[in-house]
Parts: structure tokens; C-alpha cells; sequence
């Protein structure tokens, strides 16, 4: 924790740890529309047993739920705990949901804020960190997920990821 | 973490603001370890069920899915994981991951051959009526695909002198969607100046593409000199035993898709075939490597085998001893042949004294060795270069470069007959011209085979 983060690299084993230690995640943004970006991440985590609940004002007041899950209008009125907030605006707007997740840590037992790729704003993650909650910024949780999983480089992708040891066998599909 | 990722030769690229926004940063690079060890490990941790040390050869066309969701997950792509072996294989992906680690880019895709790697790069690029700009001296081979077959899609070259940046600007225009050079030339071991074609790149808004196919990733990295997009012919150094056909894309991830709207229409604009998704805004960073495998191989159809792929990863694990000595024999006898009475020219660089440029360009881009592919001109001409060929007892008369044994060649009446003369010299392969490659042999004896083969050629009908 006492490490200083550059937010311009992220060490494996952190974001190993940081989905390790994530059971539900708070997605806001989330869409109804299966071709978006955001459900296509959705589906994936709930593929590796990640429960993920929509966060989307318009879909919680329509009572339009999202692969299964129903939406809720704010992260205040989703139920906790949910360890991960992941953040699917842009990245002014995600100040305002960090500022809601500082406020919300302790009652919804949150720990860690996920900015999506090309979402970054170091002002906001600094007061996070001031908080004691750990940031990610412009990565996509399923695509490092399936990074350190070694499911990306099913598509030739490149891991970074160098090893000997025999890895252990993906749960999900 | 981050360390020194990329290896120890030229710079590591410092990303601005905007690229830094798509760039997976330093876990997409290497895993901090040095050439050597990503030539042997990149790509290839041990299979989880069976723990087989080496990689498995999936010789397989097709894959069992879970259940209904799990297929639709698959054909939408918002999983990852193998439909059909035209698209993806494990094995092939193996090397796919191991050719992008070593080069420093995000994401390989492996075709089967470099020109099919060629036609399913452009394929992503390429409008009708779009234009690249391309060097003269390319492989014949390229310049063949580029400038008759390409025509076909109307799709359309300007070849120029991409050493020049005035005629490199000059010749880019509205509908220039890419610039395309070699970065060790075929044949004739010309050096092209990256960074600066980077920057032209980078004016215009369009990608940098580099085969790097005879300097291979040990000698140069052109991602780190700023290429958007690597290609290569596996067939030459990366295989390196003259087994196996194949070729390979290697995407930076780093040049953005829809800066300009309807530019790069397969990358930015939505994809019918897959329910209107755009790969740029889904994908971000991979797009490239998505498309090339989910659109790409799927409708070329140009797949790499695997037993191929298989292949090429042997070659790779050696791939820096290999190109260590067969950089050492080549250079040996470029000296030799400098010294040689029937020799007019030989044009290694940093042994063609005629050319300062080149051994300039060659000791920034090619600190460690030069290559082991290279020309010499005889004063005998045309007929004495096909006598001196016929002549070799150990140099191998036949098309093909990278091999582990030296190769021998003659361009003008083999690989670049059907070019012009002017294209011929513009190519560096005019009637005078042979072309070695050289392989990992004793060097007295490729010294030895040559002296015996251009003495014999002196004479009339030898």
C-alpha cells in the first residue's frame, strides 16, 4: 500500500491481487445494448464468476436489466458489499464517481476504482489514495484479467507475461 | 515492472499523451526479460492439462463449445477462445504471441506465407482507390504483389526512394493511407532511416509499416524506432531452416484508428459481420489484432499451419545464436569479396565504402550486426554472375533467404526477371548483381567455395 503508483504502469501482481480480492464489481455506465464495449466486459466477468451490477439512471427508472442483473440508479442505492467501482465515462465525469466511491467505501466495503481504457484522471485517483482505496486507470479489468490468465494470447496477443512454471487450468468459460 | 523490457539496443519509445491513452504500458512489452530468454519462453508456458514442456502441435481444424451461450459469446467476440483453426489455433498462437514479444508490440497474427501476412495487412488498411506510399528496393516479390495483383482491388503504389523524405512527402496524398518500407532491404542489405519515416508517418496521419523480415527482431526493433505495424516473411530467419512457409503482422497497438473519421474504415467503422461492432471502440490497443484475426483470416483464408507455427517456434529459440554467426560469416566474406579482383562492388553495409549513408544508417539501426544478406556485383556481368552460380558446391542455387545454410542467387534471371532493368537496378538487383545469404557453415569453406566459383566463372564458358 505505502508503494507510490505512477498510474502509467501497473505491476502484475497488484492487479492480480486486485481482482483476486474482487468478488462484485459496481459498473457504472453499464449498457443495455449487448454490442457496447461495457456489456461486452460485463458478460466476460460474470463468465469468471464476478457478479457485476449496472449502475445506469436510465435503466434502473425503466426497470431494464442488464444480463440477468438489475440496474440500479446510483452506487449509493446498489447493494454492498461490492469490493470494485469500474468506471465506464469519461474521464472528467469519473471524478464524480470517485467522490461518490470515497464517500461510499466504508458501507459498501469498497476497495479498489477501476478506470476504463482511455479513462484517466490523476486528481481524483490521488483523493482516492488519500482515502486508502486502490486505483487502476485506462485498463480494462477484462482484458487483464485474460491477460494474466493467459486467455488473451489465444488471439496472439502479446502478455508480457514470461514463464517456466505450468500455469494452473482457467475456471469459466 | 517496466525495467528494461524492450532489450538493450535503441531507445525505448517515450509515449506522448495521446498514444498513452491506448498503450497497455510495460506488461505488453516483454515481462523484463532479456532477447535470448523471450526467444525460447515468449508465448510457450508449459500446457496446463498435460504440463508438456514443448508446445503442443494442435493439429486441429475445429472446437467443441460449452453450450449455445458459450458459441454466441464466441462469434459476437466478446470471449476469447477457438472457433476454428482458419481463425485461431493454439499453436499458431503460441508463436503469434512470441514473434509480437520479441518485436515489442501488442498483438501478432500469423498467415501462411509473408505475402499472405502483406495482403491481410493492406486488406485492414486499403480502401478502392486508397494509395501507399512504398520503397523502390523491396524484395521483387513485393513490389510484384504491391504494384500488379494490388491493382486487381484498386489499390495503388507509389514506389520512391524512401531514403529521401522529399520524395517521401511528395508522394504522399489525400487517399496515402500507409508508408511501407524494409528495414534491412532484400537484396541488397539497404538500411532504411525508421525514425525518420516515422515522423513523415506520423505527419500525415498514417501508420509506418516495416518488414523486418531479414533484420528480424534481434538485429532491430522498428517499433522502437516508432513503426506502427511490423511484417514478416517467418519463412527466412525466424524459422531458419528452410522448413516452413509463414508470415506474421505484428501491431504496436499504438496508432490511433479513428483519429481521422472514415480513414480506416475495418478498424473504426462499424463491422456488418459481426453486428455492426467498430474493433477500434471495442477493442481499443488490440483492434488490429482482432480484426486481423476475427475479419481477416476469416475471409482470406490464408491461414498458418500449425505444424508450421511448431516449426518456426524451434527456429526462434535459436534465433539469436544464428543470426550472431551467420552476421559474423556474412560479414567475413563481404570483406573477402571487397578485396577480390572479379568484385566491382559489394554492399554490405559498413563495407561498401561508396556508401556513407549506409554504414551511417546501418551502426544506428543495426548496432550488432548487419545482417547475413547481402549483394556483390562482378565484372563479368550477367553471364559471369549465372557461371559463378552454377559453379558453388556449398552455396545453394535457389530462392529463398534466412536459411542455416548459405544460399546463393542470381536476381536478374531468377526472383527479378520479370522487372525491367531500370526496376532491377532501382531494386539493387541489376544483371551484375548476386545475391548471398549467408548460413552458419565453416567460414573457411564459404570462402573457399566462392574463390573456386568466381575463378571458374572468369573464364568464357566456364
Amino acid at each position: 500500500m505505502a508503494r507510490q503508483v505512477t498510474h502509467d504502469d501497473y505491476r502484475d501482481e497488484d492487479l492480480r491481487r486486485i481482482l483476486q480480492g474482487t468478488r462484485t464489481v459496481a459498473m457504472v455506465g453499464a449498457s443495455a445494448n449487448w454490442k457496447r464495449p461495457s456489456a461486452f466486459v460485463m458478460k466476460y466477468l460474470q463468465s469468471k464468476g464476478f457478479r457485476v451490477l449496472p449502475i445506469n439512471p436510465k435503466l434502473a427508472a425503466e426497470g431494464t436489466p442488464v444480463l440477468g442483473e438489475q440496474a440500479w440508479p446510483s452506487l449509493a442505492e446498489a447493494p454492498g458489499p461490492y469490493e470494485m467501482v469500474d468506471v465506464f465515462r469519461n474521464s472528467e465525469a469519473a471524478a464524480g464517481v470517485v467522490d461518490e466511491a470515497i464517500a461510499l467505501m466504508g458501507e459498501k466495503g469498497i476497495r479498489y476504482v477501476w478506470m476504463q481504457l482511455g479513462v484517466r484522471n490523476d486528481e481524483a485517483a490521488r483523493r482516492a489514495e488519500a482515502a486508502g482505496l486502490e486505483v487502476v486507470m485506462n485498463r480494462c479489468p477484462k482484458i487483464e484479467w485474460s491477460r494474466l490468465h493467459l486467455e488473451l494470447a489465444w488471439s496472439g496477443v502479446n502478455t508480457g507475461i514470461v514463464s517456466a512454471r505450468r500455469p494452473r487450468l482457467v475456471v469459466g468459460s | 515492472m517496466s525495467g528494461d523490457v524492450s532489450g538493450r539496443r535503441g531507445p525505448r519509445r517515450e509515449e506522448d499523451a495521446d498514444g498513452s491513452a491506448k498503450d497497455a504500458g510495460g506488461a505488453a512489452q516483454g515481462g523484463g526479460y532479456g532477447f535470448e530468454t523471450r526467444s525460447v519462453h515468449a508465448g510457450t508456458q508449459p500446457d496446463p492439462l498435460t504440463g508438456a514442456r514443448q508446445t503442443p502441435i494442435y493439429q486441429n481444424t475445429s472446437y467443441v463449445f460449452h453450450d449455445a451461450d458459450h458459441a454466441a459469446s464466441l462469434f459476437n467476440l466478446q470471449t476469447y477462445g477457438f472457433i476454428y483453426s482458419r481463425l485461431t489455433n493454439p499453436t499458431v498462437a503460441a508463436l503469434e504471441e512470441r514473434i509480437a514479444n520479441l518485436e515489442g508490440g501488442r498483438g501478432g497474427t500469423c498467415c501462411a506465407s509473408g505475402h499472405a501476412a502483406q495482403m491481410m495487412l493492406f486488406t485492414a488498411l486499403m480502401e478502392p482507390g486508397d494509395r501507399f506510399v512504398a520503397s523502390q528496393r523491396l524484395y521483387g516479390g513485393s513490389i510484384t504483389q504491391f504494384g500488379k495483383t494490388f491493382k486487381k482491388f484498386d489499390w495503388h503504389v507509389d514506389f520512391v526512394d524512401t531514403n529521401d523524405p522529399d520524395a517521401v512527402a511528395a508522394a504522399i496524398g489525400e487517399r496515402t493511407r500507409a508508408i511501407f518500407v524494409e528495414s534491412l532491404a532484400n537484396p541488397e542489405g539497404t538500411v532504411s532511416d525508421l525514425e525518420r519515416l516515422a515522423r513523415l508517418a506520423a505527419d500525415a496521419g498514417i501508420p509506418l509499416v516495416v518488414d523486418n523480415t531479414l533484420a528480424t527482431p534481434y538485429l532491430c526493433r522498428p517499433i522502437e524506432w516508432g513503426a506502427d505495424l511490423v511484417v514478416h516473411s517467418t519463412t527466412k530467419f525466424l524459422s531458419g531452416n528452410g522448413t516452413s512457409l509463414g508470415g506474421c503482422v505484428v501491431d504496436s497497438g499504438r496508432f490511433d484508428w479513428g483519429a481521422v473519421p472514415g480513414r480506416y474504415r475495418s478498424l473504426a467503422e462499424p463491422e456488418p459481420a459481426y453486428h455492426g461492432i467498430t474493433f477500434w471502440e471495442s477493442f481499443g490497443d488490440l483492434a488490429f489484432t482482432m480484426w486481423a484475426h476475427a475479419v481477416g483470416l476469416r475471409d482470406l483464408g490464408a491461414a498458418m499451419a500449425p505444424m508450421n507455427a511448431f516449426q518456426t517456434l524451434l527456429g526462434v529459440e535459436t534465433l539469436p545464436l544464428r543470426m550472431q554467426r551467420q552476421c559474423e560469416n556474412a560479414r567475413a566474406l563481404a570483406l573477402h569479396l571487397a578485396e577480390h579482383p572479379q568484385v566491382q562492388r559489394v554492399s554490405y553495409p559498413g563495407v561498401d565504402a561508396t556508401a556513407p549513408v549506409q554504414t551511417e544508417l546501418a551502426a544506428r539501426y543495426l548496432p550488432i550486426g548487419a545482417g547475413a544478406v547481402f549483394t556483390f556485383e562482378l565484372r563479368g556481368g550477367y553471364d559471369a554472375c549465372v557461371r559463378a552460380v552454377e559453379r558453388c558446391n556449398l552455396f545453394s542455387h535457389l530462392a529463398n533467404v534466412g536459411d542455416t545454410r548459405s544460399l546463393i542467387l542470381h536476381p536478374a534471371s531468377t526472383t527479378h526477371r520479370q522487372l525491367s532493368e531500370e526496376q532491377q537496378r532501382a531494386a539493387g538487383a541489376g544483371p551484375e548483381t548476386v545475391r548471398l545469404s549467408v548460413g552458419i557453415e565453416t567460414l573457411e569453406d564459404l570462402v573457399a567455395d566462392l574463390d573456386q566459383a568466381l575463378h571458374g566463372a572468369e573464364g568464357v564458358g566456364g
